[in-house]
Protein backbone atom coordinates (compact mmCIF):
# COMPACT_ATOMS: atom_id res chain seq x y z
CA UNK A 1 0.00 0.00 0.00
CA UNK A 2 1.23 3.36 -1.14
CA UNK A 3 1.60 5.59 1.94
CA UNK A 4 1.57 9.76 1.41
CA UNK A 5 4.38 10.98 0.08
CA UNK A 6 6.02 7.91 -1.18
CA UNK A 7 6.80 7.57 -4.68
CA UNK A 8 5.82 5.16 -7.35
CA UNK A 9 8.30 3.47 -9.74
CA UNK A 10 8.62 0.19 -11.25
CA UNK A 11 10.95 -3.24 -10.96
CA UNK A 12 10.85 -5.88 -13.62
CA UNK A 13 7.06 -4.36 -14.18
CA UNK A 14 6.30 -4.49 -10.50
CA UNK A 15 4.92 -1.08 -8.89
CA UNK A 16 6.83 -0.49 -5.90
CA UNK A 17 7.10 2.39 -3.43
CA UNK A 18 9.49 3.93 -2.32
CA UNK A 19 10.38 7.12 0.28
CA UNK A 20 12.50 9.55 -1.49
CA UNK A 21 15.92 9.71 -1.38
CA UNK A 22 15.89 6.09 -0.74
CA UNK A 23 18.17 4.14 -2.44
CA UNK A 24 16.65 1.42 -5.16
CA UNK A 25 18.38 -1.42 -2.76
CA UNK A 26 16.22 -0.57 0.29
CA UNK A 27 13.32 0.30 -1.60
CA UNK A 28 13.37 -2.79 -3.43
CA UNK A 29 13.65 -4.80 -0.41
CA UNK A 30 10.99 -2.63 1.55
CA UNK A 31 8.79 -4.29 -1.81
CA UNK A 32 10.11 -7.46 -1.07
CA UNK A 33 11.94 -7.79 -4.14
CA UNK A 34 15.82 -9.13 -3.55
CA UNK A 35 18.16 -7.79 -5.62
CA UNK A 36 21.43 -9.34 -4.47
CA UNK A 37 24.61 -7.42 -2.67
CA UNK A 38 27.38 -8.32 -0.65
CA UNK A 39 29.32 -5.14 -0.25
CA UNK A 40 26.29 -3.32 1.08
CA UNK A 41 25.11 -3.28 5.01
CA UNK A 42 21.73 -1.56 5.62
CA UNK A 43 22.46 1.35 7.89
CA UNK A 44 26.29 1.95 6.73
CA UNK A 45 26.84 4.82 3.75
CA UNK A 46 26.68 2.82 0.99
CA UNK A 47 30.60 2.00 -1.37
CA UNK A 48 28.92 0.66 -4.32
CA UNK A 49 32.45 -1.09 -4.49
CA UNK A 50 31.24 -4.91 -5.18
CA UNK A 51 29.31 -4.09 -8.00
CA UNK A 52 27.06 -7.06 -7.91
CA UNK A 53 23.44 -4.99 -7.16
CA UNK A 54 23.49 -3.89 -11.16
CA UNK A 55 20.29 -3.08 -12.12
CA UNK A 56 19.29 -1.08 -15.51
CA UNK A 57 17.72 1.95 -15.79
CA UNK A 58 17.19 3.95 -18.61
CA UNK A 59 19.11 1.34 -20.25
CA UNK A 60 22.17 1.90 -18.23
CA UNK A 61 23.68 0.04 -15.67
CA UNK A 62 23.71 1.53 -12.12
CA UNK A 63 24.50 -0.18 -8.09
CA UNK A 64 21.12 0.03 -6.82
CA UNK A 65 22.88 0.54 -3.22
CA UNK A 66 24.15 3.51 -4.80
CA UNK A 67 21.04 5.40 -6.95
CA UNK A 68 18.25 7.04 -5.40
CA UNK A 69 14.92 6.01 -6.94
CA UNK A 70 12.86 8.73 -8.57
CA UNK A 71 9.26 9.15 -9.42
CA UNK A 72 8.18 6.55 -12.43
CA UNK A 73 11.83 4.81 -12.62
CA UNK A 74 11.62 1.46 -14.72
CA UNK A 75 14.01 -1.08 -13.15
CA UNK A 76 15.70 -4.37 -14.88
CA UNK A 77 16.60 -6.42 -11.97
CA UNK A 78 16.32 -10.19 -12.60
CA UNK A 79 16.93 -10.15 -15.87
CA UNK A 80 19.68 -13.19 -18.17
CA UNK A 81 21.57 -10.58 -18.64
CA UNK A 82 22.08 -8.78 -15.52
CA UNK A 83 22.54 -12.09 -13.69
CA UNK A 84 25.18 -13.39 -15.93
CA UNK A 85 26.97 -10.22 -14.84
CA UNK A 86 26.89 -11.15 -11.30
CA UNK A 87 27.64 -14.68 -12.03
CA UNK A 88 30.81 -13.06 -13.63
CA UNK A 89 31.63 -10.78 -10.88
CA UNK A 90 31.24 -13.57 -8.58
CA UNK A 91 33.88 -16.14 -10.49
CA UNK A 92 35.73 -13.14 -10.84
CA UNK A 93 35.89 -12.38 -6.72
CA UNK A 94 36.32 -16.46 -6.31
CA UNK A 95 39.40 -16.51 -8.33
CA UNK A 96 41.01 -13.15 -7.49
CA UNK A 97 41.40 -14.02 -3.67
CA UNK A 98 42.37 -17.86 -2.09
CA UNK A 99 38.42 -18.93 -1.44
CA UNK A 100 39.42 -22.50 -0.31
CA UNK A 101 35.39 -23.34 1.01
CA UNK A 102 36.35 -26.88 2.19
CA UNK A 103 38.74 -25.31 4.82
CA UNK A 104 36.93 -22.11 5.61
CA UNK A 105 35.21 -21.51 8.91
CA UNK A 106 32.91 -19.06 7.40
CA UNK A 107 31.70 -21.99 4.97
CA UNK A 108 27.95 -22.17 4.54
CA UNK A 109 27.19 -18.99 6.16
CA UNK A 110 29.23 -17.05 3.37
CA UNK A 111 27.42 -14.49 1.28
CA UNK A 112 30.21 -14.77 -1.76
CA UNK A 113 29.62 -18.75 -1.46
CA UNK A 114 25.52 -18.46 -1.17
CA UNK A 115 25.46 -16.14 -4.48
CA UNK A 116 27.91 -18.26 -6.43
CA UNK A 117 25.43 -21.43 -5.24
CA UNK A 118 22.44 -19.02 -6.23
CA UNK A 119 23.85 -18.43 -9.72
CA UNK A 120 25.41 -21.88 -10.05
CA UNK A 121 28.75 -20.91 -10.53
CA UNK A 122 29.79 -24.88 -10.98
CA UNK A 123 33.57 -23.17 -11.78
CA UNK A 124 34.78 -20.05 -12.24
CA UNK A 125 36.10 -19.16 -15.94
CA UNK A 126 39.08 -17.25 -14.90
CA UNK A 127 42.11 -18.67 -14.21
CA UNK A 128 43.33 -18.37 -10.40
CA UNK A 129 45.62 -15.86 -8.84
CA UNK A 130 46.33 -17.50 -5.60
CA UNK A 131 47.30 -14.34 -3.74
CA UNK A 132 49.56 -13.39 -1.07
CA UNK A 133 48.47 -11.10 0.94
CA UNK A 134 49.61 -12.15 4.27
CA UNK A 135 47.40 -13.16 7.31
CA UNK A 136 47.15 -11.45 10.42
CA UNK A 137 46.86 -13.75 13.36
CA UNK A 138 48.88 -11.92 15.94
CA UNK A 139 45.15 -10.21 17.79
CA UNK A 140 43.96 -12.11 20.87
CA UNK A 141 40.41 -12.15 19.33
CA UNK A 142 40.00 -11.94 15.91
CA UNK A 143 42.29 -13.82 13.09
CA UNK A 144 42.28 -11.80 9.37
CA UNK A 145 42.92 -13.82 6.17
CA UNK A 146 43.61 -10.99 3.31
CA UNK A 147 43.51 -13.84 0.97
CA UNK A 148 40.36 -14.36 1.27
CA UNK A 149 39.04 -10.16 1.87
CA UNK A 150 37.09 -9.27 -1.17
CA UNK A 151 37.45 -5.25 -0.72
CA UNK A 152 34.39 -4.88 -0.11
CA UNK A 153 34.81 -2.29 3.14
CA UNK A 154 31.93 -3.35 5.37
CA UNK A 155 34.42 -4.06 8.07
CA UNK A 156 35.83 -0.62 6.94
CA UNK A 157 32.84 1.45 7.24
CA UNK A 158 31.13 -0.09 10.24
CA UNK A 159 33.63 -2.11 12.97
CA UNK A 160 34.55 1.35 15.02
CA UNK A 161 36.74 1.48 18.53
CA UNK A 162 36.13 4.67 20.53
CA UNK A 163 35.76 6.48 17.28
CA UNK A 164 38.70 5.00 15.32
CA UNK A 165 38.24 2.36 12.66
CA UNK A 166 39.95 -0.72 13.25
CA UNK A 167 40.40 -1.60 9.86
CA UNK A 168 41.42 0.63 6.71
CA UNK A 169 42.79 0.33 3.05
CA UNK A 170 46.56 0.02 2.44
CA UNK A 171 48.93 -0.42 -0.35
CA UNK A 172 46.74 1.78 -2.41
CA UNK A 173 47.25 1.82 -6.46
CA UNK A 174 48.45 -1.83 -7.00
CA UNK A 175 48.34 -5.67 -6.85
CA UNK A 176 48.41 -5.27 -3.12
CA UNK A 177 45.52 -3.56 -2.09
CA UNK A 178 44.78 -5.01 0.97
CA UNK A 179 43.21 -4.16 4.36
CA UNK A 180 45.04 -3.89 7.60
CA UNK A 181 43.56 -4.31 10.74
CA UNK A 182 44.84 -1.95 13.71
CA UNK A 183 46.47 -4.57 16.44
CA UNK A 184 46.90 -1.92 19.35
CA UNK A 185 42.61 -0.90 18.51
CA UNK A 186 41.60 -4.93 17.40
CA UNK A 187 43.40 -5.92 21.11
CA UNK A 188 40.59 -3.36 22.91
CA UNK A 189 37.52 -4.81 21.02
CA UNK A 190 35.18 -6.92 23.52
CA UNK A 191 34.26 -10.26 22.73
CA UNK A 192 30.82 -9.14 21.55
CA UNK A 193 32.64 -6.23 19.14
CA UNK A 194 34.62 -9.14 17.87
CA UNK A 195 31.96 -11.08 17.11
CA UNK A 196 30.16 -7.95 15.22
CA UNK A 197 33.76 -7.65 13.14
CA UNK A 198 33.23 -11.20 12.07
CA UNK A 199 29.36 -11.07 11.20
CA UNK A 200 30.28 -7.74 8.80
CA UNK A 201 32.58 -9.66 6.71
CA UNK A 202 30.85 -10.98 4.09
CA UNK A 203 33.18 -13.74 3.10
CA UNK A 204 35.56 -15.55 5.51
CA UNK A 205 37.96 -12.82 6.01
CA UNK A 206 37.68 -11.57 9.31
CA UNK A 207 37.00 -14.99 11.95
CA UNK A 208 37.01 -14.92 15.47
CA UNK A 209 39.18 -17.36 16.65
CA UNK A 210 38.40 -20.43 19.10
CA UNK A 211 35.15 -21.15 17.57
CA UNK A 212 35.52 -22.40 14.25
CA UNK A 213 32.52 -24.82 12.62
CA UNK A 214 30.42 -24.81 15.77
CA UNK A 215 27.13 -25.44 13.35
CA UNK A 216 26.85 -28.99 11.91
CA UNK A 217 26.63 -29.16 7.95
CA UNK A 218 23.13 -29.21 6.88
CA UNK A 219 22.10 -26.41 9.57
CA UNK A 220 24.45 -23.35 8.36
CA UNK A 221 22.81 -20.30 6.84
CA UNK A 222 22.52 -20.83 3.40
CA UNK A 223 23.09 -24.86 3.26
CA UNK A 224 18.98 -25.47 2.68
CA UNK A 225 17.52 -22.30 1.08
CA UNK A 226 19.30 -19.85 -1.38
CA UNK A 227 20.82 -16.28 -0.07
CA UNK A 228 17.35 -13.44 -0.30
CA UNK A 229 14.80 -16.13 0.86
CA UNK A 230 13.34 -14.74 4.13
CA UNK A 231 12.58 -11.52 1.60
CA UNK A 232 11.00 -13.31 -1.28
CA UNK A 233 8.89 -15.17 1.18
CA UNK A 234 8.04 -11.61 3.05
CA UNK A 235 6.72 -10.60 0.10
CA UNK A 236 2.96 -10.99 1.27
CA UNK A 237 3.49 -8.38 4.23
CA UNK A 238 2.34 -4.52 3.79
CA UNK A 239 4.75 -2.23 3.57
CA UNK B 1 24.21 -49.53 -29.06
CA UNK B 2 26.83 -50.64 -26.59
CA UNK B 3 27.39 -49.05 -23.13
CA UNK B 4 29.15 -46.41 -22.55
CA UNK B 5 33.08 -46.33 -21.30
CA UNK B 6 34.02 -44.66 -18.22
CA UNK B 7 36.74 -43.84 -16.69
CA UNK B 8 38.08 -42.43 -13.41
CA UNK B 9 41.03 -40.94 -11.56
CA UNK B 10 42.21 -39.44 -8.05
CA UNK B 11 45.57 -37.08 -8.57
CA UNK B 12 46.21 -35.01 -5.52
CA UNK B 13 42.92 -35.52 -3.91
CA UNK B 14 41.85 -37.71 -1.24
CA UNK B 15 40.01 -40.25 -2.88
CA UNK B 16 36.85 -38.54 -1.15
CA UNK B 17 35.17 -37.96 -4.23
CA UNK B 18 35.56 -41.39 -5.19
CA UNK B 19 33.68 -42.38 -2.14
CA UNK B 20 30.88 -40.10 -2.68
CA UNK B 21 30.73 -42.09 -5.88
CA UNK B 22 30.00 -44.92 -3.80
CA UNK B 23 27.49 -42.58 -2.09
CA UNK B 24 25.16 -43.35 -4.63
CA UNK B 25 24.32 -46.22 -2.39
CA UNK B 26 22.49 -48.85 -4.44
CA UNK B 27 22.19 -46.92 -7.71
CA UNK B 28 25.70 -48.48 -8.36
CA UNK B 29 23.96 -51.07 -9.59
CA UNK B 30 21.95 -49.40 -11.75
CA UNK B 31 25.41 -47.79 -12.88
CA UNK B 32 26.52 -50.37 -13.83
CA UNK B 33 24.04 -51.18 -16.19
CA UNK B 34 24.40 -47.89 -17.29
CA UNK B 35 27.99 -47.86 -17.97
CA UNK B 36 30.90 -49.87 -18.69
CA UNK B 37 33.93 -48.86 -15.94
CA UNK B 38 37.56 -49.00 -17.81
CA UNK B 39 41.02 -47.62 -15.96
CA UNK B 40 39.75 -46.81 -12.47
CA UNK B 41 40.28 -47.71 -8.55
CA UNK B 42 37.26 -48.71 -8.48
CA UNK B 43 37.51 -51.80 -10.71
CA UNK B 44 41.43 -52.05 -10.29
CA UNK B 45 41.73 -51.62 -14.34
CA UNK B 46 45.49 -50.06 -13.92
CA UNK B 47 46.09 -48.96 -17.84
CA UNK B 48 43.75 -48.03 -20.40
CA UNK B 49 42.44 -51.06 -22.59
CA UNK B 50 39.66 -48.93 -24.58
CA UNK B 51 39.45 -45.42 -25.65
CA UNK B 52 36.31 -44.11 -23.01
CA UNK B 53 33.82 -41.38 -23.39
CA UNK B 54 33.42 -40.08 -19.98
CA UNK B 55 36.44 -39.83 -17.70
CA UNK B 56 36.24 -38.38 -13.96
CA UNK B 57 38.96 -36.83 -12.68
CA UNK B 58 39.18 -36.26 -8.57
CA UNK B 59 42.19 -33.80 -7.34
CA UNK B 60 44.45 -31.25 -9.17
CA UNK B 61 47.88 -31.37 -10.15
CA UNK B 62 50.39 -31.20 -7.50
CA UNK B 63 53.56 -33.29 -9.13
CA UNK B 64 54.76 -34.48 -12.70
CA UNK B 65 52.96 -38.06 -12.31
CA UNK B 66 49.44 -35.82 -12.16
CA UNK B 67 50.03 -34.18 -15.16
CA UNK B 68 50.82 -37.21 -17.45
CA UNK B 69 47.60 -39.42 -16.17
CA UNK B 70 45.52 -35.95 -16.40
CA UNK B 71 46.97 -36.08 -20.09
CA UNK B 72 46.95 -39.52 -20.66
CA UNK B 73 43.00 -38.88 -19.42
CA UNK B 74 42.48 -36.14 -22.01
CA UNK B 75 43.65 -38.28 -24.77
CA UNK B 76 41.61 -41.74 -24.50
CA UNK B 77 38.33 -40.02 -23.08
CA UNK B 78 36.06 -38.00 -25.27
CA UNK B 79 34.56 -36.00 -22.49
CA UNK B 80 36.04 -34.95 -19.52
CA UNK B 81 34.73 -33.98 -15.95
CA UNK B 82 36.94 -31.95 -13.01
CA UNK B 83 34.85 -33.79 -10.01
CA UNK B 84 35.47 -31.99 -6.57
CA UNK B 85 37.00 -28.80 -5.40
CA UNK B 86 40.39 -30.15 -5.48
CA UNK B 87 40.34 -30.71 -9.37
CA UNK B 88 38.39 -27.24 -9.59
CA UNK B 89 40.82 -25.13 -7.70
CA UNK B 90 43.49 -27.32 -6.32
CA UNK B 91 41.43 -27.79 -2.94
CA UNK B 92 43.22 -28.26 0.21
CA UNK B 93 46.87 -29.35 -1.53
CA UNK B 94 46.86 -26.08 -3.21
CA UNK B 95 47.03 -24.40 0.55
CA UNK B 96 50.93 -24.82 -0.40
CA UNK B 97 50.71 -22.07 -3.23
CA UNK B 98 51.83 -19.53 -1.33
CA UNK B 99 54.41 -21.25 0.24
CA UNK B 100 57.98 -22.53 -1.67
CA UNK B 101 58.74 -25.83 -2.22
CA UNK B 102 62.02 -25.47 -0.45
CA UNK B 103 59.80 -23.91 2.78
CA UNK B 104 57.36 -26.80 2.06
CA UNK B 105 60.01 -29.54 2.35
CA UNK B 106 61.71 -28.96 5.16
CA UNK B 107 58.77 -28.28 7.47
CA UNK B 108 57.59 -32.03 5.88
CA UNK B 109 60.80 -33.60 6.81
CA UNK B 110 63.28 -31.73 9.01
CA UNK B 111 61.78 -28.45 10.86
CA UNK B 112 58.20 -30.06 11.73
CA UNK B 113 56.90 -30.55 15.29
CA UNK B 114 56.13 -34.35 13.95
CA UNK B 115 59.51 -35.09 12.28
CA UNK B 116 60.81 -38.39 14.04
CA UNK B 117 64.40 -39.09 13.83
CA UNK B 118 66.07 -37.32 10.89
CA UNK B 119 69.63 -37.23 12.15
CA UNK B 120 70.99 -37.27 8.32
CA UNK B 121 69.02 -34.86 7.38
CA UNK B 122 67.57 -36.63 4.70
CA UNK B 123 65.19 -35.42 2.29
CA UNK B 124 63.09 -37.78 -0.46
CA UNK B 125 65.00 -37.56 -3.86
CA UNK B 126 64.92 -40.80 -5.87
CA UNK B 127 64.78 -40.89 -9.44
CA UNK B 128 61.49 -43.14 -8.75
CA UNK B 129 59.36 -40.24 -7.10
CA UNK B 130 57.43 -37.50 -9.18
CA UNK B 131 59.05 -34.10 -9.47
CA UNK B 132 56.51 -31.45 -7.07
CA UNK B 133 55.07 -28.02 -8.92
CA UNK B 134 56.01 -24.76 -8.11
CA UNK B 135 52.16 -25.10 -7.07
CA UNK B 136 49.38 -27.22 -7.31
CA UNK B 137 47.37 -26.34 -10.53
CA UNK B 138 43.25 -26.72 -11.12
CA UNK B 139 43.14 -29.48 -13.71
CA UNK B 140 41.53 -27.09 -16.06
CA UNK B 141 44.70 -24.75 -16.19
CA UNK B 142 45.88 -28.36 -17.63
CA UNK B 143 44.16 -29.73 -20.14
CA UNK B 144 40.57 -29.05 -21.45
CA UNK B 145 37.73 -30.11 -18.94
CA UNK B 146 34.08 -30.44 -20.08
CA UNK B 147 32.11 -30.49 -17.51
CA UNK B 148 32.66 -29.55 -13.78
CA UNK B 149 31.19 -31.32 -9.98
CA UNK B 150 31.80 -28.99 -7.54
CA UNK B 151 31.68 -30.24 -3.76
CA UNK B 152 34.31 -31.21 -0.81
CA UNK B 153 33.10 -34.38 -1.98
CA UNK B 154 30.56 -33.41 -4.85
CA UNK B 155 27.21 -34.39 -3.25
CA UNK B 156 26.52 -38.41 -4.54
CA UNK B 157 22.97 -37.14 -6.39
CA UNK B 158 25.14 -34.05 -8.21
CA UNK B 159 27.55 -37.09 -9.22
CA UNK B 160 24.95 -39.82 -10.32
CA UNK B 161 22.13 -36.99 -11.76
CA UNK B 162 25.27 -35.17 -13.52
CA UNK B 163 26.28 -38.65 -14.57
CA UNK B 164 22.85 -39.93 -16.22
CA UNK B 165 22.10 -36.34 -17.72
CA UNK B 166 25.24 -37.19 -20.03
CA UNK B 167 24.01 -40.77 -21.02
CA UNK B 168 21.12 -40.89 -21.04
CA UNK B 169 20.46 -36.89 -22.93
CA UNK B 170 18.19 -35.54 -20.36
CA UNK B 171 18.39 -31.95 -19.04
CA UNK B 172 20.23 -32.11 -15.72
CA UNK B 173 18.01 -31.86 -12.52
CA UNK B 174 20.43 -29.22 -10.39
CA UNK B 175 18.52 -28.53 -6.92
CA UNK B 176 19.77 -26.14 -4.96
CA UNK B 177 20.72 -28.53 -1.95
CA UNK B 178 23.22 -30.33 -4.57
CA UNK B 179 25.55 -27.73 -5.55
CA UNK B 180 27.90 -26.91 -2.45
CA UNK B 181 31.70 -25.69 -2.45
CA UNK B 182 32.10 -28.01 0.85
Amino acid sequence: MKKAEQITFEIDGQTCYAWPGQSILDAARDNGIYIPSLCHVEGLKPAGSCRICNVKVNGRNITACTAPVSEGMIVENDTTKLNELRKTIIEVLFVSGNHFCPACEKSGNCELQALAYKYQMMAPRFPYEFPDKGVEARSPLLFHDRNRCILCKRCVRGIRKDGKAVFAYSGRGGENLHIEMDLELAAQLSDEEAQAAMDICPVGAIIKKEQGYQTPIGARKYDQVPIGSDLIKSEEQDF
Amino acid sequence: MSKPILATTSLAGCFGCHMSILDIDERILELIELVEFNKSPIDDIKTFTKECDIGLIEGGCCNSENIEILKEFRKHCKILISVGECAIMGGLPALRNGISIKECLEEAYLNGPTVGENTAKVMPNDDELPMLLDKVYPCHEIVKIDYYLPGCPPRADLIWNALVALITGDELQLPYEVIKFD
